[in-house]
């Protein structure tokens, strides 16, 4: 027999703990090599008469068990083979479930997905009231569904909405609301620092709490059952009826549609998985869910969702080393929205800032912006009204200079002019310590530009955040050829201290993100003009997989600011990128349609109503600007590829140009930045999945009618004549 | 077990004169205890149930007055500490001060620090007299649990301040329509901590569990205390104590609380804090007290003018603070080695100690704390550990989790205790140390003075 090394157990008392800790990995994940030494480890307690009862814990700090291994899935040749998997680990989990003696789950950290199923396959569960401890069940997100049981006995623990819920959104839930929930029996408070670190105490501790447990319950002094309260017998009779089960199966099919538009799988899979375990019987049920599991592994949108998880995973860590000074102090320059997000999303996570402006109005906005995010989550009791407090002890909102002489880095988010950034700049630089980085958060004025006002450029940098910044994850790095190494490792370490997903890019006008939203917000106007109409425009976009429209994008990113970036990127590229875009936008702002801020913009934004109509004035305007339709390019798929073609042509561009680093950053940023549709996985992926020649194809039809404009750049057209060539 | 061991301890100890040097410096003024005492400590609800904390403060300067033959306007200042406060007697101080008949012309003021208030109205004393404000100065502390001010929430508050501005009828009519039932909820203080929102007892019983303290040991200390408490009150060596009539009651002058019970009845009660697995049980923690105690501190040149005989001389002292979440009552362990350091002292040069026992969990942890070099290296940035006060040194009269704790009081009681130990068994140097809520903490070394 081989040694074991990833589970290992002892016995205390008459209870085996059975610790789990793969060696070659941070986390736990349910990968081959533990699963069977689980499995061997239980058959020997099994067959140990001595044995009155179990505790699985793991010995990681931080995490119980994270999920399968992503890698068993991505290696299934076949769904035959995934759905193989499923149904071995359902048979093994089976054995769980019908244990002779208790199996006591005692979670600390993460128990995600097959971590969760496994957990709940046990008798009995113990979770810690840390903030650390998560359960949930993200197959979703990954385009898959859970596998190894899930579906069918999440239901049963925690009823059909909670558990339809849990599996559809894929949300993760805190120690308190499981407990809620009924998902784990009994809590463990978190310890200090006794004779030994707190987390190795609160494990210990955990652990003695789940060993007096199981002992507990072999002498049936702890019941496993809790007598039922009135609401719950009321609640599980109201489930009993088949007509109210089937009333939930359709509002949760609707529900995913709308959502969905009916272009991911994976929900569908899981809603039918359940159904078919409470309508038809658990071995019905069970055999659906292994096969839909099979069938999801397979599909492309799971392909491209798994790719943009790895993707993420790359994209929060620092490539670029050590920085040689620390970076904890922030001095954020101009209080708008974004220099107030900036300083929020900063001092949230422990770092300290100075948010500087030149009036007390903006100052005093930008404190409240920061005041109100903390003091919604005290709301929401996601923090205590003390830790807001503390929080807010290392923001300062002031008017002068005062304290930037000990910041360790700068972030301008002054107005889009590149006088008023040297200016700022020039002030700074004669204050600052000559270690501290001097970071643009411009969206599209160019870096070298600013850094030529700069006696140090190799410490300027651009960092492009995406508004609103404590929702858009994305953090967008600009390096120009001057910006030393370390400059660069300082701003990554500072974006992944705000929790930030950071694309590294080279400087040029638009960098990547807005270079390539231009383009869609320039096939957009175009076809406005062309008479698309508005809202028609949007839905055809977000029946696409598009989050958002991008008529509805333009006006909530401001009119103004679109014609800007459109002007600057007219500009730098000539007019065939431009066309008159930036007029009809300018147009539009300087008639005080500045898009949702200001009440008006191609939409009317009234309070209190959801259903926005066009704004009729705006619509006057686009009208003297109309163009002819060509009947040839403006069917409703075509109209939607014009606008993604550009997009996806003008990425591949940014990489063939050097711009981008690799596909993988492309696709974050597409995803992540411009709401480029996640389950085609980015543009890269999805050139890759369609196919180069398709595409290609394609745009010559459009080239034909509007000429160079869709003119596919010479790396498509490489991956095009050799179809092995691929971006992954 | 524990029954056992305490049987040696409750030996009469000989006196023995030790030459151990004095803590005396030169340019440093002498501190003296002149006289501590304190009122009967009564679970709250019982006999004191219908007095103000004012009343309590009263009778416990009254009976320093009675014992010290004081006269009403020797002292240059009256400091007290409370907790909770009865909002009518803010300064209590001032109030029992007046009630008790000391002169107008003598200034008082209420100084508060949790459960180590009437610690810092005693070092404050001693700092007037150290910077040559004062020479004599009375110092205790009072705590009325039987009643604590339960207000209205803020939204009734609100509106009832709004109702005082009305102008109008209408007005009025309007306001009082806006009262809804949820309105008339109350406000009740709670033992537990603002920053965290966590109770002391849960706090307490996370303490014990990080430290590994089992509900045995717990309940084996609780046990302990009591007993020594009966054998203390029973041998009649709570001087301290004075005799207090009630008003409409009878005189009291006894500390009620004070209930030795066996393992096996420790062992029956429930957790109360955390559920079901904690440790800490109403039977192992403080129980809820009112009580108020009174110390009569002088420099040492005023106390012989006057013609005293010093109990005990008040040295080094120091206060410490530490995260108010995970070392909640950990300010024995970071005070002891700090105090000792500053008075030039050892551990086993300490003869008596008085640790305040919040709970019996709490005490356990300290010890453990106090015995650990990864503690000492980690948190007290010591090479090794501190090392654990000797339990026959220890708490020999009883503590908090027997006697009682009035939060406001106890800090007079654990330095008048000290004093009268060090006289009756003869040591040099005694060691006060307690917790307080806010995640702070006090010690102090008391000499003893020659007899």
């Amino acid at each position: 027999m081989l040694a074991r090394t990833h589970v290992s157990y002892e016995l205390k008392d008459d209870v085996a703990v059975i610790r789990l800790n793969d060696p070659t990995a941070k986390v736990n994940t349910l990968t081959w090599q533990l699963q069977s030494e689980l499995m061997a480890v239980m058959e020997e307690i099994w067959a140990n008469g001595a044995v009155k009862g179990a505790v699985l814990i793991s010995s990681k700090p931080g995490n119980f068990l994270a999920g399968a291994d992503i890698k068993i899935i991505q290696s299934a040749n076949s769904s035959e083979e995934a759905t193989g998997f499923s149904r071995q680990v359902q048979k093994q989990l089976e054995k769980f479930e019908k244990s002779p003696i208790p199996i006591v789950a005692a979670i600390h950290g993460l128990c995600l997905g097959g971590g969760l199923e496994l957990a709940i396959a046990c008798q009995y569960r113990i979770a810690t009231k840390s903030k650390n401890t998560f359960l949930g069940t993200p197959e979703v997100k990954l385009g898959l569904l859970p596998g190894l049981g899930g579906t069918q006995r999440l239901p049963k623990l925690v009823g059909l909405p909670e558990a339809l819920d849990m599996m559809l959104t894929g949300r993760n839930i805190s120690a308190d609301r499981a407990k809620k929930m009924g998902l784990v029996h009994q809590l463990v408070d978190p310890l200090g620092p006794g004779t030994k670190p707190a987390e190795e105490r609160t494990i210990e501790y955990l652990e003695e709490v789940a060993v007096g447990v199981a002992k507990g319950i072999a002498n049936k002094q702890v019941p496993l059952t809790k007598e039922k309260s009135l609401m719950q017998k009321l609640q599980d009779t109201v489930m009993g009826l088949g007509q109210v089960r089937k009333m939930i199966y359709k509002t949760a099919s609707e529900k995913v549609q709308k959502q969905t538009k009916g272009l991911y799988p994976a929900p569908v899979k899981i809603i039918e998985s359940v159904k078919t375990g409470l309508e038809h019987g658990t071995k019905a049920g069970y055999l659906a869910e292994s096969e839909n599991f099979g069938k999801l592994t397979v599909t492309s949108e799971a392909n491209a969702l798994i790719g943009l998880y790895h993707g993420q995973v790359t994209c929060k860590k620092n490539h670029f080393g050590t920085p040689e000074k620390d970076v904890k102090r922030l001095a954020i320059l101009g209080a708008g929205l974004m220099g107030a997000g900036i300083a929020q999303v900063s001092v949230h996570k422990g770092l300290t800032a100075i948010l500087k402006d030149t009036t007390e109005e903006s100052i005093s906005r930008g404190h409240e912006q920061v005041y109100k995010s903390l003091n919604t989550k005290v709301k929401k009791r996601a923090l205590t009204s003390f830790e807001r407090d503390v929080t807010m002890s290392n923001l300062s909102v002031q008017l002068d200079y005062s304290g930037f002489q000990s910041a360790d880095i700068v972030i301008e988010a002054v107005s889009e002019d590149i006088n008023i950034k040297h200016k700022v700049l020039k002030e700074v630089e004669a204050i600052i310590s000559p270690h501290c980085i001097f970071a643009s958060n411009t969206s599209t004025l160019p870096i070298k530009d600013i850094a030529a006002a700069s006696k140090h450029p190799e410490k300027v940098i651009g960092m492009h955040y995406f508004s609103p910044v404590d929702k858009m994850p994305l953090l967008e790095i600009i390096t120009t050829d001057e910006t030393s190494k370390d400059t660069l490792a300082s701003a990554v370490s500072v974006g992944l201290k705000q929790g930030k997903v950071i694309i590294v890019v080279r400087d040029s006008p638009g960098f990547y993100a807005n270079r390539c939203i231009f383009q869609t917000m320039a096939e957009a106007i175009i076809l406005l003009q062309e008479g698309a109409g508005p809202k028609k425009l949007d839905s055809l976009m977000t029946s696409f997989g598009y989050p958002i429209g991008p008529v509805s994008l333009s006006d909530e990113v401001g009119l103004d600011i679109a014609a800007h970036v459109a002007e600057n990127l007219t500009k730098a590229f000539g007019v065939e990128g431009g066309h008159s875009a930036h007029t009809i936008l300018s147009d539009l702002s300087e008639r005080g349609f500045k898009g949702r801020k200001s009440g008006k913009g191609i939409y009317l934004y009234e309070d209190g109503t959801k259903d926005r109509s066009v704004n009729p004035e705006a619509e006057e305007i686009l009208k003297k600007y109309k163009v002819a339709a060509p009947p040839a390019v403006s069917s409703d798929s075509d109209r939607q590829y014009r606008v993604v073609s550009r997009f996806v042509n003008e990425a591949v561009l940014c990489l063939q140009e050097g711009i981008l680093r690799n596909p993988v950053e492309g696709d974050i940023g597409a995803v992540f930045g411009c709401g480029f549709p996640p389950f085609h996985g980015g543009p890269f992926r999805f050139v890759d999945s369609m196919g180069a020649e398709r595409l290609v194809s394609i745009m010559r039809r459009f080239e034909d009618v509007y000429g160079n404009r869709f003119t596919p750049c010479q790396l498509l057209l490489d991956h095009a004549q050799d179809p092995s060539k691929k971006f992954h | 077990m524990a029954h056992f061991s305490l049987k040696m301890f409750s030996e009469t100890r000989f006196v023995q004169t030790k030459s151990k040097k004095t803590l005396a410096r030169p340019g440093v003024k002498n501190i003296v205890l002149v006289e501590g005492v304190r009122t009967p400590f009564l679970l709250s609800g019982t006999t004191y149930a219908d007095l103000m904390p004012h009343d309590l403060a009263r009778a416990a300067l009254q009976g320093l007055l009675h014992r010290t033959g004081l006269p009403k306007d020797a002292v240059d200042y009256i400091i007290y500490g409370t907790v909770i406060q009865e909002v009518k007697t803010s300064n209590v101080a001032r109030e029992a001060a007046l009630g008790a008949g000391f002169s107008d012309k003598i200034p008082a003021h209420t100084v508060t620090m949790a459960c180590i208030s009437s610690n810092q109205a005693m070092t404050s004393a001693v700092g007037l007299i150290a910077a040559g404000q004062c020479d004599s100065v009375v110092a205790g502390g009072v705590e009325f649990m039987s009643d604590v001010p339960i207000r209205h929430s803020r939204k009734m508050r609100k509106t009832m301040l709004s109702l005082n501005r009305a102008k109008t009828l209408g007005q009025r009519l309007s306001l009082i329509g806006s009262i809804r039932l949820a309105h008339l909820s109350p406000e009740l203080p709670a033992v537990a901590e603002f920053s965290t929102a966590e109770t002391m007892g849960h706090s307490a019983d996370r303490l014990a569990a990080a430290f590994g303290v089992s509900r045995i040991e717990q309940d084996e200390f609780a046990v302990r205390s009591h007993t020594l408490a009966k054998q203390a009150q029973d041998a009649g060596l709570l001087q301290d104590v004075i005799s207090f009539k009630v008003p409409g009651r009878d005189i009291v002058s006894k500390d009620n609380g004070i209930r030795p019970s066996s393992m096996e009845q420790m062992g029956k009660l429930k957790p109360a804090f955390v559920k079901p697995h904690g440790t800490v049980t109403a039977a192992n923690s403080s129980f809820l007290t009112d009580g108020a105690s009174a110390a009569l501190i002088m420099s040492e040149e005023k106390a012989l003018a006057m013609g005293y005989k010093p109990k005990a001389y008040l040295r080094d002292f120091v206060y410490v603070s530490q995260d108010p979440k995970d070392q909640l009552l950990l300010g024995p362990t970071y005070g002891t080695p700090k105090v000792l350091e500053r008075a030039g002292l050892t551990m086993s040069d300490i003869d008596v100690f008085e640790f305040h026992e919040a709970f019996a969990g709490q005490i356990m942890a300290n010890m453990k704390a106090l015995d650990s070099d990864w503690f000492g290296q980690t948190y007290l940035g010591r090479k090794s550990k501190v090392g654990a006060p000797p339990m026959e040194k220890f708490n020999l009269w009883g503590g908090s989790l027997s006697l009682g704790h009035p939060f406001g009081a106890t800090g007079c009681r654990l330095v008048t205790t000290v004093a009268h130990r060090l006289q009756k068994e003869g040591g040099q140097y005694g060691l006060v140390a307690a917790c307080a809520a806010g995640g702070q903490g006090h010690a102090m070394v008391i000499e003893a003075y020659p007899q």
